[in-house]
């Protein structure tokens, strides 16, 4: 783990006992910021209809995304809903290679074949990118049996959402888990809505941090609003996991701006309601607060750094655009088939 | 007759059933107060109330036992999956419950119940969200399959669905849900397990169900520019299947083509052109072609999304082979 000591001399900010460096947290703002104008530029090509299907943004979770990333050892595994472009930058993987993804390119995290929802890196530990709901939950519940079976220490982040909780494979995971004492953190990104579902409209009991209770999973609910309190609990979540005591369920809160999905007009909830969060608890300009505050950047320097971020993401879209589409033969790649000779009117060539 | 939406006739369906009987009622993701993700039940919720119209937790597994026990218990659910991918999670309960429940009981219950929901591929949705699976529950003794191709079909085969004894499969299509149609206003009924000839030809015989019988339909239009002259039957209902229209039509034109947007292997292509060459070997002038979605799952890319599905253009080439015109 890359423990991050106080230095008397360093200019940082302590929060709870805990020291982040200026340096560390100027990385954090940038990463947030990034997958901000990221996730604001997929809106757009998507509304220029260069992004088909599902396209599911994370505007406004990005405190989840970074501070979570910022715990963890890049060994660890991570794997996620469809939800996904936030968390596989935040690991690490190149902003073209996703952009590229998205525009379905030869260049993309996935070669073109999985675009918004199927985003996947196994050399950053990233497993996906799955667009069934709860379906990564057991995935991610067998990637820490195979750390505890090889004992190499390696903690699986299981992300789901809080509509994603109430699959039955979500329960019958996290007794698996406790029962042999699994190193995995379940991550529930409660964003307090499931499509247009409020959380108390589906959910009995609506502290989803209980929900392993009659499992005895631990949880721990969490400002998912705050990058630094993330840090901090997903820290001590992991340490839970690691060292042996088992599985524990680390509820966020947070809220997604944007739809469901980009054809979601969002009519269930208030403007508001919308406001109060995106004004009020907005983990950006929280940050940035904080830092002006500790006197460790200026104002006029975040906004010149929004402008140079801008200005990179839209060449990372122009990066991806440049690609070509993937190569026709790719279709037949990756998969088992036993080809039927003759089976389409020109066989292995299609069409 | 009024022109209105497969959608819009889907839900005249279910209001038209659910105010003749109060034993039924819809249940699924989103059906209430969102109005169904893709619009189905809009306004369902106001007309018949919380009682009637029933959002559920994603929990396809435990919405659709809920349904089997139900229908068991005497009501008549119409269970919405938001689409035929997220039913696999319920499969235990479609298949190992409600389509066996009659015979396992010696007939002491039953399930009358409706599972309906989006099949087939959708648009640039890529591989978990664009899959066609009417062969795995056509395969399934005690199930019911239907798949309407129109909105009119839509609506008279979903009432007949509704009011039918065992379960039924409804498998809907996602593309087809804007597309308008003519349909019969007040009471409408379509049996269920008769096939449609939705273009009368002498030539050759195009067998094609749900989005593909419109793709069928323009391939019989290219054909009769080349002098071919098409006849296109929609089975409608997979299971039973009208084995009698398909073979007085293949008695006529002597010449068969099968189109599914689903994988080819132990696909609906393959039962039916076996029962074609089973109960019509003598008629046959060419051995009958498929047209299938190539086995592979659905890619994302836009070109390689387009290869995997059929297109009228390979239907308008395998009936021109058939044809011997190749
Ligand atoms: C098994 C299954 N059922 C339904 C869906 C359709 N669906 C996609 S996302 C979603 C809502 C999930 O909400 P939540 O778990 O809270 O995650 P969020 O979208 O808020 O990140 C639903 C119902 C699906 N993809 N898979
Ligand atoms: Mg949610």
């Amino acid at each position: 783990m890359t423990t991050k000591k106080q230095d008397d001399n360093q200019a940082g900010i302590t929060q709870e006992g805990r020291f982040y460096s200026a340096e560390r947290l100027h990385a954090m703002h940038d990463m947030m910021l990034y997958i901000r104008r990221f996730e604001e530029k997929a809106g757009q090509m998507y509304g220029l209809k260069k992004i088909g299907g599902f396209c599911h943004l994370c505007n406004g979770q990005e405190a989840v995304c970074v501070g979570m990333e910022e715990a963890t050892e890049p060994t660890d595994y991570m794997m996620t809903s469809y939800r996904d472009h936030g968390h596989i930058l935040a690991r690490g993987t190149d902003g073209v290679a996703v952009m590229a993804e998205l525009l379905g390119r030869e260049g993309g995290v996935v070669g073109g074949k999985g675009g918004s929802m199927h985003m996947f890196d196994k050399s950053k530990n990233f497993a996906g990118g799955n667009g069934i709901v709860g379906e990564q939950v057991p995935i991610g519940t067998g990637f820490a049996f195979a750390s505890k079976y090889r004992d190499d220490k390696r903690v699986s982040i299981t992300i789901m959402g809080d509509g994603g909780v109430n699959q039955g494979a979500v329960y019958e995971s996290f007794n698996m888990a406790a029962l042999w004492k699994l190193p995995v953190v379940f991550v529930i990104e409660n964003n307090q809505y499931a499509m247009g579902t409020s959380l108390s409209r589906a959910s009995a009991e609506t502290h989803l941090y209980k929900r392993g209770i009659s499992f005895k999973v631990p949880g721990i609910q969490v400002d998912g609003m705050d990058v630094l309190e993330v840090e901090r609990k997903m820290t001590e979540a992991l340490e839970h996991a690691r060292s042996g005591q088992g599985p524990i369920i680390v509820e966020m809160m947070t809220y997604r701006y944007r739809g469901h999905s980009m054809s979601d007009p969002a009519t269930y909830r208030t403007r508001d309601e919308v406001d109060e969060w995106r004004s009020g608890r907005d983990p950006i300009v929280r940050l940035q607060k904080q830092m002006v505050e500790a006197g460790l950047a200026t104002e006029s320097e975040f906004k010149q750094k929004d402008k140079d971020i801008k200005k990179e993401i839209v060449a990372v879209a122009k990066a991806a655009e440049a690609q070509p589409e993937p190569e026709l033969s790719k279709l037949w790649d990756d998969i088992l088939t036993d080809e039927i000779p003759n089976a389409y009117p020109y066989p292995r060539q299609v069409g | 007759m009024s022109k209105i939406t497969y959608r819009e006739a889907l839900n005249q369906a279910m209001c038209q059933e659910m105010e003749r009987d109060d034993r039924v009622f819809l249940m699924g993701e989103e059906v209430a107060e969102y109005n169904g993700a893709y619009k189905v039940s809009q306004g369902m919720l106001d007309k018949f109330g919380p009682r009637r119209v029933i959002d559920t937790p994603i929990t396809e597994l435990g919405f659709a036992g809920l349904g089997v026990g139900a229908a068991m218990a005497g009501l008549r659910p119409v269970i919405e999956f938001m689409t035929w991918n997220f039913a696999i999670l319920a499969a235990d309960q479609i298949v190992n419950a409600a389509a066996k429940m009659k015979y396992m009981t010696g007939g002491q219950y039953d399930c009358p119940m409706v599972f309906r929901g989006a099949g087939g591929a959708a648009a640039r949705v890529s591989s978990q969200h664009s899959q066609a699976f009417e062969n795995w529950y056509a395969n399934i003794p005690g199930l019911k399959v239907v798949m309407p191709s129109n909105p009119a079909d839509a609506k008279g085969l979903l009432a007949a669905s509704i009011r039918d004894n065992d379960t039924v499969i409804f498998i809907e299509n996602e593309i087809n849900y804007g597309d308008i149609g003519e349909v019969p206003e007040g009471e409408y009924i379509i049996p269920l397990g008769k096939a449609d000839i939705k273009r009368v030809g002498k030539d050759i015989t195009l067998i094609a169900h749900s989005r593909m019988t419109g793709y069928a339909l323009l391939a019989a239009e290219e054909l009769a520019k080349q002098g071919i002259d098409a006849e296109v039957v929609d089975p409608r209902t997979i299971r039973p299947l009208d084995e009698a229209t398909i073979l007085a039509s293949v008695a006529k034109t002597n010449r068969a083509v099968v189109i599914e947007e689903g994988w080819r292997f132990a696909g609906i292509g393959a039962e039916i052109s076996a029962r074609i060459m089973e109960k019509a070997f003598d008629d046959l002038d060419a051995p009958v072609a498929r047209v299938t979605g190539k086995d592979v799952p659905m890619p994302y890319a836009a070109n390689l999304e387009n290869y995997a599905l059929p297109s009228v253009a390979e239907i308008v080439e395998a009936a021109r082979v058939v044809c011997n015109r190749a």
